[in-house]
């Protein structure tokens, strides 16, 4: 294996990372906008407790993957910062309102009131669709090769430069298949934060909705690959590594709904996880050796070997002061028997 | 609107947004921690208070400094693709190693914040000492990336593309350990005086809040010492400048001419067309003895550069002068804060001094502003200097004026809401009717929930 390839793994590995711990915040924030019934204000709360203390460790990891992206693979950065500009320019705003309004939200109201505090849940609740919807619909663009370079001096217009490449439905629809599989993660997640057993209830019946719209999602991208990027349609269909890859993909989605139906939730969690992270991997080997098709590869992305070999230091590094911190901080907030008593105080 | 103006707009609203909130995040854990610390020793829940009120000023500003910080590090290549094609793998590392400093703050902070009642005392107490440490660090890595835009070094130039990358001495560049020392320090001097001067102007109103007087004094632990190095590293940073920018100190001094015994120029409005500064107050040998401490040294005028490389003169200099005349201000009045209570005075009946700090609240803060765009503006027309020119960096994308014009209403609407938000939870005078008077009460042993 090239170096290279190592180190695009791991960029793909942090990116893995935001999926399965950031992507459930967002999704936390869609059934904050779906709370519904006469146990609306405790699921809010439920989910606002789960999102708290881990958030802004979860949203790092995008920060990682993107200073690797552009240290390792610059060629690729100013790539996707040129052809992408307007959906990452939306995805960007999300970030800013979801992180902002949570923080609003959680620090708004307190004693003095909770007019302000509710309105800030709505903001939250809102911008958490906006962030998954355009970050899967870049995916999208990307997948289907049509991030291209040219531009400039190519002689073509403004829509066929800079909308063209991700305004189409197969992007749009990994855009939604993104979001509800956001969702998906937090609501199997949730079931397992939530103390009483209704709320837990809500919760599982909402991670077997959004599991089978999960699985009409798939359907969706995959009926519109065939037109929209036949390139990984090929590689996800005719691949040797294809076939073992969606049955452990199959197994995964099937032991996370069973899981979820005989409130096996601990391995439902697993199961999820495992399940959004095989596809995101699918997606990665479908386009391999390419890191944008159809045209430019990891190896000529990559910076020269001296970087990559300096960052991989720096990776070993940091993982020994990161890895041990991550394990304390979700020993601390995710596997005790009683919520935190902060937000009721 | 220029696309390119439009897109320095961005990046410049963008970054004068994120270093109000950075710089917070880098001292607001150090105070929190030490008033939590002296809640520990002391048990007075007043210190309990204190530290809960830091630690939630810390989380909103936290987070509002995560997401403009993601917004930056994603607006290197929306703006700038071509900037970041060249100087990626020469300049990623201290990013990506900013990247684990922030992730290691971003934990700790979660921890601190959530884990009051979960972990025991002296892991807390830990666990804050951690964010206040990599606070710091991170801020110091990203500005190792931003003094190698200023002297680039680490790599060869070969028909316009790198070769012989070498990232660490790239981190290792002239400007590196000035520029971190100078933001470090204004880091702490700017938050410190924001918090005392606060505390100080509602000191005024309420002589007797004991609070208050809490409060006040450790925002002055954590912000008089840095006001007071920050000369002596200014100092340094000058020093620096004459030998490896000289167009950004000529700019900044508005010394036009190259010369022996170059004087000090004060105030004044340089006519770039004359080339003459005019209303100036010049002090005869000063820049020569700052520059290289000799008052005969020759220092490098705009005249060292073409005409079409020479940054936007007034307001390099006027932004100069006025960090310098802040953080002149804000020295003075630390060293007499040292005097007084050096002296065992109360600062909190010295009207004076109380007058003083309260009028310092914002100064540093305005000299932070000013600080950066001395070294943005001065750096022009280069992103990388000698290498890589603005103009040449910017993304073909036409219309940037709309992001820009969405960015800066995204941020006027959250810099209104966190200063609101701030004023509710943290600045407002708790209600414990014990607190309002001068005397300590006696020790709760930190029982009480102490939420405002």
């Amino acid at each position: 294996m090239r170096l290279a390839d190592l180190v695009a793994g791991i960029v793909f590995l942090a990116l893995n990372g935001y999926a399965v711990l950031g992507g459930a915040d967002f999704g936390g924030g869609v059934w904050a906008l779906l709370a519904r019934g006469t146990r609306k204000d405790r699921q809010r709360e439920l989910i606002a407790d789960a999102i708290g203390p881990v958030w802004e460790a979860n949203h790092v990891w995008l920060i990682l993957a993107l200073v690797l992206l552009f240290t390792c693979f610059p060629a690729a950065f100013a790539r996707l910062g040129i052809v992408l500009h307007i959906p990452l320019s939306l995805v960007l705003i999300g970030i800013v309102l979801r992180g902002s309004a949570f923080t609003f939200w959680r620090y708004g109201g307190g004693a003095h009131g909770d007019e302000a505090q509710r309105h800030w849940g709505s903001v939250f609740a809102v911008a958490s669709l906006i962030t998954p919807l355009l970050l899967g619909t870049a995916v999208g663009a990307i997948a289907s090769g049509s991030v291209r370079a040219g531009g400039t001096g190519s002689g073509a217009g403004f829509y066929d430069v800079y909308v063209a490449p991700w305004w189409t439905a197969f992007a749009l629809s990994v855009g939604a298949f993104a979001l509800v599989a956001f969702a998906f993660l937090a609501a199997v997640y949730l079931t397992l934060e939530a103390q009483q057993p209704e709320l837990r209830e809500d919760f599982r019946r909402r991670a077997l909705g959004a599991g089978a719209a999960l699985f009409g999602a798939a359907l969706l991208v995959l009926t519109l690959s065939g037109s929209g990027a036949p390139r990984m349609r090929a590689g996800l269909i005719f691949a040797p590594w294809a076939v073992p890859l969606h049955l452990l993909t199959g197994a995964t989605a099937v032991t996370a709904l069973a899981g979820l139906w005989r409130r096996r939730y601990r391995l439902a969690r697993v199961a999820a996880a495992a399940q959004v992270s095989l596809i995101l991997w699918g997606w990665a080997l479908s386009q391999y050796p390419y890191i944008l098709p159809p045209d430019l590869t990891i190896t000529e992305a990559a910076a020269p070997a001296v970087t990559l070999r300096l960052v991989l230091g720096a990776l070993a590094l940091g993982a020994v002061v990161l890895l041990p911190s991550l394990y304390y901080l979700f020993r601390v907030f995710k596997s005790r028997s009683q919520p935190s008593a902060i937000g009721r105080q | 609107m220029p696309d390119l103006l439009a897109a320095r707009s961005q990046m410049a609203v963008s970054l004068a947004f994120h270093i109000v909130f950075a710089v917070i995040g880098i001292a607001m854990p150090l105070m929190m921690v030490l008033a939590e610390r002296r809640w520990q020793v002391t048990g007075h829940a007043i210190y309990l208070d204190l530290a809960k009120r830091w630690a939630r000023g810390t989380a909103i500003l936290f987070a509002v400094g995560a997401v403009s910080g993601t917004v930056l590090s994603f607006e290197l290549g929306l703006l700038w693709p071509e900037f970041m094609r060249f100087a990626g793998p020469i300049i990623g590392m201290p990013f990506s190693l900013e990247g684990f400093a922030f992730f290691t703050e971003a934990i700790f902070l979660g921890i601190y914040l959530y884990g009051w009642d979960l972990i025991p005392r002296p892991a807390h107490l830990a666990a804050g000492g951690v964010v206040a440490l990599s606070g710091a660090a991170s801020g110091i890595f990203v500005v190792i990336a931003n003094a190698w835009m200023n002297t680039p070094t680490g790599f060869e130039l070969a028909q316009g593309h790198a070769v012989n990358v070498d990232p660490i001495a790239a981190m290792a560049s002239p400007a590196a350990l000035s520029q971190t020392i100078h933001m470090t320090l204004a880091a702490y001097a700017a938050t410190g005086f924001a918090v005392a001067g606060i505390h100080a102007f509602l000191l005024l109103k309420d002589r007797a809040n004991a609070f208050h007087r809490r409060a006040l004094v450790i925002a002055l632990l954590v912000g008089a010492p840095a006001a007071v190095l920050q000369p002596i590293s200014g100092d340094l940073s000058a020093r620096h400048l004459a030998r490896h920018q000289p167009v950004k100190l000529a700019a900044a001094e508005a010394l036009f001419e190259t010369r022996a015994g170059a004087p000090l120029t004060l105030g004044g409005w340089p006519d770039v067309e004359r080339r003459q500064t005019r209303l100036a107050i010049d002090v005869p040998y000063g820049l020569s003895l700052l520059a290289f401490h000799d008052p005969g040294a020759v220092v490098k005028g705009l005249d060292a550069a073409p005409r079409d490389e020479w940054p936007n003169v007034p307001a390099v200099h006027l932004a100069f002068q006025l960090m310098v005349a802040l953080g002149t201000y804000l020295a003075l009045v630390a060293l007499w804060t040292g005097w007084r209570a050096w002296r065992g005075a109360d600062l909190a009946h010295n009207t004076w001094l109380l007058r003083a700090i309260a009028l310092g609240a914002p100064m540093g803060f305005i000299a932070v502003e000013a600080g950066w765009m001395v070294t943005e503006l001065g750096r022009q027309p280069w992103v990388i200097y000698g290498v890589l020119k603005t103009a040449d960096a910017v993304t073909p994308m036409p219309g940037l004026i709309v992001p820009f014009l969405a960015f800066t209403l995204l941020y006027c609407f959250l810099g209104v809401i966190v200063a609101w938000l701030l004023y509710r939870q943290i600045i407002r005078s708790p209600d414990i009717p014990e607190w309002r008077g001068f005397y300590m009460p006696p020790a709760g042993r930190g029982n009480r929930k102490a939420e405002g």
